[in-house]
Order: structure tokens, then sequence, then C-alpha cells
């Protein structure tokens, strides 16, 4: 028996997630008293895995793959897992891991827990603790059949070191056209920028900001930072800001350490989509704004004097 | 074109939510019930090929008989027809064996469901759906064109879109973009009145097993109170970022 960790990369460099679920693999390897595999596909340096406990690692080196295809990837771990007798699949809860885990799943008649925030809190039954209700809860889900998937959140499980001497081998997956079922015609992405799937800091404003123009100094304040923009929907709604940066219940999930938000007034909505981050800073002008309420840190004040202030002393923070 | 649009019955988004017997069940009370915001995009996107292409559209959902006003909504706003698999939806794969059936019954070309319900938010059941019936799949979906047995569909992918070709059979995970949300479509008074004439089956289950079960619940552990710090005095908030939080 093994437990089968998928480690996901882009351009052959893994993904932050990557090193999480391998850290969460190795936690629940040693639950089980089993072996850990980690699966790659495509991905360049797979020794950087063996920090995290990685002992063996399989790569797929595979052209049908090159860029995500979920039918692909679920026929790859699939694969993977039958040659391992791996009962336990774990992948990320990213967009891409979120689309390809369902597929898994029926691919080995297996359980599946997705936007799971802790390692299994008893392993017979097999119980994992997974976000419900748009992060207004958590539910104690037991997976009742031999094969397990589980799907891990962002940022809930941590990365913890765990530096073994593995070895890699290259494991061929068996992938024709037939099986991608669809073919990737184009991708747009911003590049160059971080995004905030990625980031560790997400800086997000909203209508408090009055119209698109002034949305420069966010942009400054997330360049100082290292971090990512966001938005409330409104902002988006409005076409200030692309849909790809509305966060809330409605819009894109977001576990950060840091999320400032900046003239957002802190909706059920809102909250539901960034309760998972750490750290939340707020800057309103109302103080009965309910964001402060779900707030660590505050500022009551003006966005337009808070703001400029605020990157002239991080900027000399940073330099110090 | 045969359309099924899957209807999920979830809390409205502003619900408090709560838990009662041991934190075993989730407390229904004063709770009010609503189509899930993911499908009713995609019910809106199915409105919009029956009105432009020609198409049939059929809303499902799996649950019991309490379900049955969000049936009617949706019926309200435009669907054909309606079906109820009279079963407790506890588990994705379970929701997902029994929306196979209904869709290897009906022959449908496309099947759209909003890529995830707001009460667990799993994001399984249009995957595994996608995989019981062997059609082909498209998550996060922001963007759908369908010409005869071609499929163009956006997702959503981290920092953009994927643009994807496909054909048909085809089961889409949507979410906002496949509509926009001013186009999303409201019940009028004439629509209710027709919805009330207009069928409602209710189909027995097949009698699929869970595979995984929500033993009990938690809240977050509340939260400290906010530390406000003066605006004039930024430097104590790269302070506290920095030497309590430790996030810069
Ligand atoms: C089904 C449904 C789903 C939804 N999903 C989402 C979602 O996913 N994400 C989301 O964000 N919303 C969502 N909403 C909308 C949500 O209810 C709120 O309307 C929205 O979050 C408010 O955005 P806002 O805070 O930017 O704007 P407002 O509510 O207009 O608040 C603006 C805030 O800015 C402050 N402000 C004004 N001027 C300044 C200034 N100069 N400096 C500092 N502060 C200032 C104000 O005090 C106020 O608090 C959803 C709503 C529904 C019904």
């Amino acid at each position: 028996m093994s437990v089968l960790v998928f480690a996901d990369s882009t351009d052959g460099k893994f993904k932050k997630t990557a090193f999480e679920v391998v850290s969460y693999g190795k936690k629940v390897a040693e639950q089980l008293g089993s072996n850990l595999v980690v699966l790659t596909i495509n991905a360049s340096d797979a020794s950087q895995l063996y920090t995290y406990g990685a002992e063996k690692v399989l790569n797929i080196t595979n052209d049908n793959l090159t860029t995500f295809n979920a039918k692909g990837y679920a026929l790859a771990i699939k694969q993977a897992a039958e040659a391992t007798d791996a009962n336990v699949v774990i992948v990320d809860s990213s967009t891409d891991g979120l689309y390809v885990g369902p597929l898994v799943a029926v691919a080995l008649e297996a359980g599946y827990a997705s936007n799971v925030v802790a390692a299994p809190s008893s392993t017979a039954p097999f119980t994992v603790k997974r976000k419900a209700f748009s992060n207004k809860a958590f539910a104690n889900t037991t997976i009742s059949t031999e094969n397990k998937v589980i799907g891990v959140a962002k940022n809930s499980f941590g990365i913890h070191e765990n530096p073994v001497s593995g070895t890699s081998e290259n494991f061929e997956a068996h992938i024709s056209d037939a099986d991608l079922g669809v073919k990737s015609e184009k991708i747009d992405k911003v590049t160059g920028k971080v995004t905030i799937a990625d980031a560790d800091i997400v800086v997000s404003a909203g209508r408090g900001l009055k119209g698109p123009e002034n949305w420069g100094m966010i942009e400054e304040l997330a360049d100082v930072l290292g971090a990512a923009t966001a938005c409330s929907k409104p902002v988006s709604d409005l076409g200030w800001r692309p849909h790809s940066e509305h966060v809330g219940q409605t819009g894109k999930p977001v576990a950060s350490n840091l999320y400032i938000a900046i003239g957002i007034s802190g909706a059920i909505q809102h909250l539901a989509g960034i309760n998972a981050s750490k750290v939340k800073v707020v800057i309103n002008t109302d103080p009965e704004a309910p964001f402060f309420k779900a707030a660590d840190y505050g500022v009551v004040g003006d966005a337009f004097e808070v703001v400029p202030k605020l990157i002239e002393k991080l900027k000399a923070f940073k330099a110090s | 074109m045969k359309i099924l649009v899957c209807i999920s019955h979830v809390p409205d988004t502003t619900s408090k939510i709560n838990f009662t017997n041991n934190n075993e069940d989730f407390d229904t009370n004063g709770v009010q019930f609503v189509i899930n915001p993911y499908d009713e995009f995609c019910l809106t996107r199915a409105m919009w090929f029956k009105e432009k292409q020609g198409a049939t559209v059929t809303v499902v959902n799996v649950g019991e008989a309490n379900t049955e006003p969000t049936l009617r909504k949706a019926l309200a706003i435009g669907a054909d027809d309606a079906i109820r698999v009279n079963v407790n939806p506890t588990d994705g794969f379970l929701v997902a064996k029994e929306l196979t059936a209904i869709v290897k019954d009906g022959g449908y070309d496309v099947v759209l469901a909003g890529k995830e319900s707001a009460d667990y938010n799993g994001q399984m059941v249009p995957g595994m759906l996608a995989s019981l019936t062997d059609f082909n799949f498209v998550n996060g979906c922001v963007g759908l064109e369908i010409e005869g047995n071609q499929v163009t569909a956006v997702r959503e992918i981290d920092g953009g879109n994927e643009t994807l070709a496909t054909n048909l059979p085809i089961v889409i995970g949507g979410q906002k973009g496949i509509v926009e949300e001013k186009d999303l479509r409201i019940p009028n008074m004439r629509g209710i009145m027709m919805a009330r004439k207009k069928p409602l089956q209710v189909v027995e289950p097949t009698g699929s097993e869970a595979k995984t079960a929500a033993q009990s619940f938690e809240k977050p552990a509340p939260k400290g109170a906010v530390k406000l710090v003066d605006a004039d005095n930024l430097d104590e908030l790269i302070n506290l970022l920095h030497n309590e939080a430790k996030v810069i």
C-alpha cells in the first residue's frame, strides 16, 4: 500500500502548493505506515521534493500533457496509482486540482474530499476536516471507500521540511490524443504579475476607491509588497478591474498570509472568500464597516490619505 | 439540442450558519433556500441557447420534497420541465451517480451545472458526472458557444483564461461569466403562473451509495477584537505586521 501525491508544476517549475501537498502526503503516509510516492508531470527537478519527504518520485514526460488537461492528468494519476498500489491519492485544491480531482475519484472508485484543511484526525474511520458553507464552517468528513482522494486546500497544512535522500525514476503514462477530450486552443495570461492563487500577500480594494483611475496607488502598494491585486465584486461588475480579480463567494477564494482590504465594506459574501487568509488588515473611513469585525488590524481613515503614506513608509521599511 | 441544467438547493448567501444535534446537522431554522448562484448563471445560459439556437431545457435536482419550490423557480425562469430524484443528497458521488441515470435516460447533449454548490463547495458533481457518462468536460467555465457538434469553451485559470475546443456531448461546470450577472433572469408573474402547470416529475433513486459522509460540523474559532492603529501612526502598523503577525 502506498500514498500517492501529485505535485503539480507549470513550465517545469513546481507550484508552491506542490511542496504543501508533499508535506501533507508525508504526514498521511506516517499515519498509515505506508510508503510515500510522488508523481510529477513534465517537471524538471524532482530532487526539490526530497526536502519535504518524497523518498520516491515518479516522473512522467509526455508531450500530450505539456499543458494541463484534466482527463489526461487524471489518466496519468490513475495509472501511477495502480502501478504503485496506492489507495490514498492526494492532489491540491487549486483551479486545476479541483478540475482533475473528481475525475481521479471516479477512475479509482474512490471517495473524494476537496478543500481539506488538516491532516486526517483519524485513519480508521478515515476522517478529514474540509471547508464548507462558503468558508463559514468546516465539515468533519469520513471517507468509507478503500481508495481515497484528498484535495488539500492551499495554505492550510503548511509546508514542512522533512529531508530524505530520495530517488526518482521515469514513469511511462499511456495517453493518446483521443483520451484528452478537450483541446487547448489559446491561453491568455497576465504574465509577469503575481496571481491571486500564488500570492502570499493580496492587496484588495473596493467601491470606496471611487473609480478605476484611482487604482495606481493600489498597484504601487502591491508592487512594494510583492503582492497580487484584487477587488470586491461591484468593482469588477462596474468594469473598473478585470473579473479575474474579483474575490469572494462568487469570485476567487483567497488563502494568503496577508490580506489588505481598502475601501471594502466587508459584506458576508466578500468575507466568505477571504476567511481562509491568515492576517487581515482593513483601511476604511467608516468605523462601523463590518470588515473591522473580521480584521486583525484596522485603520479608520481615508484611503486617499492612508495608502500613499503607507507606501512611503513601506518603501523606507524595505530599504532599511 | 437537449440541455439538462442541474439545480442545487442551497442556503441564501446571507444565511447564518448554525448546527444542531451535537453539531451533526445543519440548522435550517430561519434559513431561506435559493437556486445555487452558480447554477443560476448556467440556467440563464441554457435559456439563451433555447431562444437563440433552439433547445429544450430540463432542470434536475437530487433532493427531497422540500426542494420543489426551488425547482419551480427554475421553471418560472423558463425551463420546460423538471425532474426531482427523491433522495437526500449526502455526498457528491451519490448525486453524480443519480444524475448519470437521468442523463443516460434522457439522451441529453449538454449538461450545465454550477462548478460548485454554495453549501458543501465540493466542486465534485460536474466532474464525476462527466466521468461516469464519458462526456467531455470543462470546469470553471466563463464562456460557452455551441455550433452543431462543436463546442468552444473558455475556462478561468490562475491569472487568466484558457480557450478550449471540444465536441458534444459535454458537461460544463459553470460560473459567473458564462453569462454576466446583469443578464440573470428573474421570474416574472407570467413565468410563475406558467411554472405551476409545467411538469415536475419525481423519480426514485437507483440506490447508489455514498462514499463520504459529513459526521459533524464546526465553526471557525471566534476571532479576537481588531487592533486599531491611528491613521497618523502607520509605523505602528508596519511594526505589528512585521514583529507580531510576521507577515512582512
Ligand atoms: C449572491 C451574492 C453574491 C455575492 N458575491 C460577492 C463576492 O463574491 N465578492 C464580493 O466582494 N461581493 C459579493 N457580493 C456583494 C456584496 O454583498 C457587497 O455588495 C460587496 O462586497 C460590496 O463591495 P464594496 O465593499 O467594494 O462596496 P461598498 O459596499 O460600496 O463599500 C465601500 C466601502 O468603502 C468605504 N469607503 C468609502 N470611501 C472610502 C475612502 N475614501 N477610504 C476608505 N474607505 C472608503 C465605505 O465606508 C464602505 O465600507 C455578493 C452579493 C450577492 C447578493
